[in-house]
């Protein structure tokens, strides 16, 4: 036994800390919840894509984007068009005035496939898409924002823009999007019903599993050179663009890195959950994207994963539960992450759980500064 | 159109230029405080709708005591004046709270102030209720004019282009003719020396997120005359007032004010063309393309940094 622990304590925390997550995605979580439960976490671990990517740009590469729901989005949105095109053949849509085409645009009058949906017949094309498409809009927005050295708030104002002009464009073009309802009614993918209880297991596993490769694929990039240089950059920018490293390039490629896992997660999403709608591209689904994130602990992969099943786990059970605190409760922790422990859960291993309470503490006692000062104390007295 | 007269055209075309400066007056009535907030600290205040909404709601309340006095004729002025004392010492408490702790951090800033405009949005569904309500509106508000045939103006819509007008005018004056405003030129330009030479910078930044959170109020009480309020309404605007700020470039209030005027023409022109959203969607896309290309926006303060 003491072998074992002494055996434990040489693996280095890391690896630890992804051991332990592992054996709680394959093991705890699909042996302990029901099937319901486990399709519960599975999509807040497809969240949990997102967060990482956040953790890359945002912890580590100093770069807020309040618009990852626009990535997410598009990304269950490709792997929903094919669902819905596979979804719709002729046979089971015989009743629309149109068969063939996917029941939404049937309702909306349009009589034939629009030319953007054609290639989503194919799933080696759907595929594609969804790792491609998220990446290349990331890599124009971003390319364009950061040659010219703009960064913090701008950026965030523009993603954020750009995640309600996608979402606008979706629900205002109906006929084409399926519009504030989604792409709703997903079936088979490639034949294979994705709504029984076995397929439901196995998407899970292939959720964990990517999952899982992300993290791997982000801490080997925070391991190179490239994650020093990242985090050089979002300390000293100037004394890395002086020593000869294109900050830009740097910038746009994290970026792009972040876009790419959100997308992945928006896919699984699609798949798990059987619909895709914009409540997941917008404003503001995209920055509670971003809390996940700071709850777990903008600085660790790790904890941007724990953050993603928590915030979920509390959205769902508050929202039902009591429904009028939820709103003050979110708001509460963007707060109380954002003044007492920027660093989120992950912080609070690491730091010890006291620094929140001295931080708030130092809060508090600001403020006393900062109320008048008490006249009938002699020292206030002048004179 | 066809068979329109010429002189109907002019009419439509002086109409939909008209809903243009209104959309404009109410941007620029928002984005004046957004705009300051944001010149001198850098700091976006994403609860900037939420003030707004405080402005709308203050005037929905003083408009229910005006009704059971009936006093209706006069009560709006003040309720402007009621909307900008609340509003601004909402803010004056938020800033003491919030947002003094986080000048280092201005990313950390946009999420607090989420946070905060979400606790704010709960309050106001907890003491107003989910539905959208609208004050009691005097009569000299309501109604159109008339210049010439076929023309037809709201009159509330000449009220807010006034109103702004006035506040933007009072806003300059201020910022280039006070000793606040001094303060806070200085500090836009150089924090740490306008610091060393005796300005009061945590004071100067109180009074300019105060008085910018107080403009929000007088912004949310000028749009009741146009729309009601709600307690998400404020989050509805906040995305189209941030760009008017980015877009017009940070400390300017020039910039502001022709930012203002490009996007809600450009909007009320392209929504006459085109349905409400491919019209917003398309306005939307070419300030972010233009911003892409000239990311310090139209008017950039030579700031060294």
């Amino acid at each position: 036994m003491t072998r074992l622990i002494d055996l434990y304590r040489r693996i280095p925390a890391e690896w630890r800390q992804l051991a332990i997550l592992a054996a709680l995605i394959f093991l705890v979580f699909p042996l302990g919840l029901s099937l319901f439960r486990l399709n519960l976490v599975g999509k807040y671990l497809s969240f949990a894509f997102v967060a990482l990517g956040l953790v890359l740009c945002w912890g580590y590469g100093g770069i807020l984007s309040l618009g990852q729901g626009v990535f997410f989005g598009m990304g269950g949105y490709c792997m929903a068009m094919f669902l819905k095109l596979e979804a719709s053949d002729p046979v089971s849509t015989a009743i629309q005035s149109t068969p063939g085409i996917p029941d939404f645009m049937d309702w909306n009058q349009l009589t034939a496939l629009p030319w953007f949906w054609e290639p989503y017949h194919s799933l080696a094309f759907t595929l594609l898409a969804i790792l491609v498409a998220p990446t290349l809009l990331a890599y124009l927005l971003s390319l364009a924002m950061f040659k010219r050295r703009v960064g913090g708030v701008y950026f965030a104002i523009i993603t954020q823009a750009v995640a309600l002009i996608l979402s606008t464009l979706i629900v205002g073009q109906q006929g084409y999007t399926g519009g504030i309802n989604g792409i709703t009614d997903l079936k088979t993918l490639m034949g294979w019903d994705i709504r029984t209880d076995s397929a439901k297991y196995v998407l899970y596993f292939v959720n964990a599993v990517l999952l899982m490769l992300c993290l791997l694929a982000s801490r080997f990039i925070l391991g190179s050179k490239l994650g020093l240089l990242l985090v050089a950059m979002r300390d000293k920018e100037e004394r890395v663009r002086f020593s000869g490293y294109s900050v830009a390039d740097l910038k746009v490629f994290i970026f792009c890195v972040a876009a790419m896992f959100s997308a992945i997660g928006g896919a699984m999403f699609t798949l798990q959950v059987g619909f895709m709608s914009p409540s997941f591209v917008g404003i503001v689904p995209s920055i509670e994207m971003v809390i996940f994130a700071a709850v777990g602990g903008r600085l660790s992969l790790v904890g941007a994963v724990y953050g993603c099943l928590l915030v979920n786990y509390g959205k769902t059970y508050f929202s039902e539960a009591f429904p009028d605190l939820w709103l003050i409760l979110m708001g509460s922790l963007f707060i109380g992450v954002v003044m007492f422990f920027p660093n989120g859960l992950a912080g609070l291993f690491a730091s010890g759980p006291i620094k929140p309470f001295v931080d708030f503490w130092r809060w508090l006692t600001t403020l006393r500064h900062h109320l008048p000062a008490d006249r009938s104390h002699p020292i206030n007295q002048k004179g | 159109m066809g068979d329109a007269s010429s002189s109907e055209i002019f009419a439509t075309l002086l109409m939909q230029g008209f809903a243009g400066l209104s959309l404009f007056s109410v941007l620029l009535l928002m984005a004046l405080g957004l705009a300051i907030i944001f010149g001198q600290m850098g700091v976006i205040n994403m609860a900037h709708g939420e003030f707004m909404a405080i402005g709308a709601y203050t005037t929905y309340v003083m408009s229910q005591f005006a009704q059971e006095h009936e006093l209706l004729d006069v009560y709006f002025p003040f309720a402007l004046l009621a909307a900008f004392i609340i509003a601004g010492a909402a803010g004056y408490l938020m800033e003491i709270l919030l947002i003094r702790h986080l000048y280092k951090r201005p990313l950390d800033t946009l999420l607090a102030t989420w946070g905060a405009s979400l606790i704010l949005q709960q309050i106001f569904r907890s003491a107003f209720g989910a539905r959208e309500v609208s004050p009691e509106l005097p009569e000299w508000i309501m109604g159109s004019m008339q210049p010439a045939e076929g023309i037809d103006l709201p009159i509330s819509g000449l009220f807010v282009l006034g109103l702004s007008a006035v506040v933007t005018a009072g806003v300059a004056l201020m910022l280039f003719k006070s000793r606040w405003g001094l303060g806070v030129r200085a500090i836009s330009q150089n924090r740490v020396i306008a610091g060393a030479v005796g300005i009061d910078t945590k004071r100067i930044d109180r009074l300019t997120f105060a008085l910018g959170c107080g403009l929000a109020g007088v912004a949310g009480a000028a749009f009741t005359t146009i729309a009601s309020t709600g307690p998400t309404s404020g989050s509805l605007y906040i995305v189209d007032t941030f760009l008017v700020v980015v877009f017009g470039g940070a400390a300017s209030i020039l910039g502001t004010i022709a930012s203002a005027f490009a996007i809600g023409q450009a909007q009320s022109v392209l929504e006459f063309l085109m349905t409400g959203s491919t019209a917003k969607v398309l306005t939307l896309v070419s300030v972010v393309l233009i911003l892409m290309m000239r990311p310090e926006g139209l008017f950039s303060a030579k700031v060294r940094r």
